[in-house]
């Protein structure tokens, strides 16, 4: 099992070191119908996770049409930014849903 | 209390139903047993009546609305299964839940009458009915019976998500008029 292990660290040190420094990983909750928070900033190459918590689907869409991330009831989903803007977003399948994201350069 | 809403669903959604006056006349208000047997019930008829608009539904948005319907229901009524079996409550059948089923069976008979544009019309003019009524007795009848805190906090959940749904079907029968 070490092997194995070593592996994973090996495999784990990889993907931190390919991932730029000052990229960081932004959460944001979907639960009982609201999203939290509903205003998050961000710069371009961050991601965002999005952790549903509900027992309902929902999704993260972007009134733009930039982004259209499915989050299956109790799963979570993830975008890497692209570009930056102030983008309005909401869950299709839940209109009341609505957030806004500021991406900065 | 527990006579009197069940007989404002009874007209609100039936227009009148002798069964549903003459029953329901045991306790003052529901109890946790016979709530959740009314909201799972009350949730079954969505289900079935989605499933009879994705076969027979003409307009793309209607259909859209059905399938929101069936995959909100069946989540909340998993939620609701789940939730009776950790409590060790045995959902109890009673008057509300039969006369919701009864009424149901009818609107499935007569909605099935119907095709096209008709039908369409009439199902989403029957969910706004259907979600105005069921949202009006989980706020001021069944939220503030249930005892169980988990319960009730799944009512409110639920009607939290009904009342988009009915504000979505609103927007679908403005739609299509």
């Amino acid at each position: 099992m070490p092997g194995r292990l070593s592996a994973i660290a090996t495999a784990v040190l990889l993907v931190a070191l390919a991932v730029p420094a000052h990229a960081a990983t932004i959460e944001i909750t979907m639960e009982n119908l609201e999203i939290s928070p509903k205003d998050a900033s961000a710069k371009v190459g961050d991601t965002i996770e999005w952790i549903n918590k509900d027992v309902f689907a929902h999704t993260a869409t972007a009134r733009n049409g930039d982004f259209d991330v499915n989050l299956p009831a109790k799963k979570s989903g993830t975008l890497v930014l692209k570009k930056a803007g102030t983008v309005d977003y909401y869950c299709r399948f839940h209109p009341n849903m609505k957030a806004t994201l500021r991406i900065e350069p | 209390m527990f006579v009197r809403w069940s007989a404002a669903i009874a007209a609100a959604i039936l227009l009148s139903s002798p069964a549903l006056l003459q029953g329901a006349r045991a306790a003052d208000k529901p109890t946790d047993p016979q709530i959740a047997h009314i909201a799972y019930t009350a949730g079954v008829i969505d289900i079935n009546a989605a499933k009879q608009a994705q076969k027979k539904a003409r307009n793309k948005d209607v259909k859209a609305f059905a399938e929101d319907m069936l995959r909100d229901h069946e989540a909340v009524n998993k939620q609701a299964l789940a939730l009776v079996k950790k409590l060790n409550v045995t959902p109890e059948d009673n008057d509300t839940s039969k006369a919701l089923s009864e009424q149901a069976s009818e609107k499935l008979a007569e909605l099935d009458k119907l095709s096209g544009a008709a039908f369409d019309k009439a199902y989403v003019a029957n969910e706004v009915a259907y979600h105005k009524t069921v949202n009006g007795a989980l706020e001021t009848q069944l939220i503030p019976s249930a005892s169980n805190a988990e319960l009730k906090s799944l009512l409110q959940t639920g009607l939290k998500i009904f009342q988009g749904h009915q504000q979505h079907a609103e927007h679908v029968a403005a739609e299509l008029k």
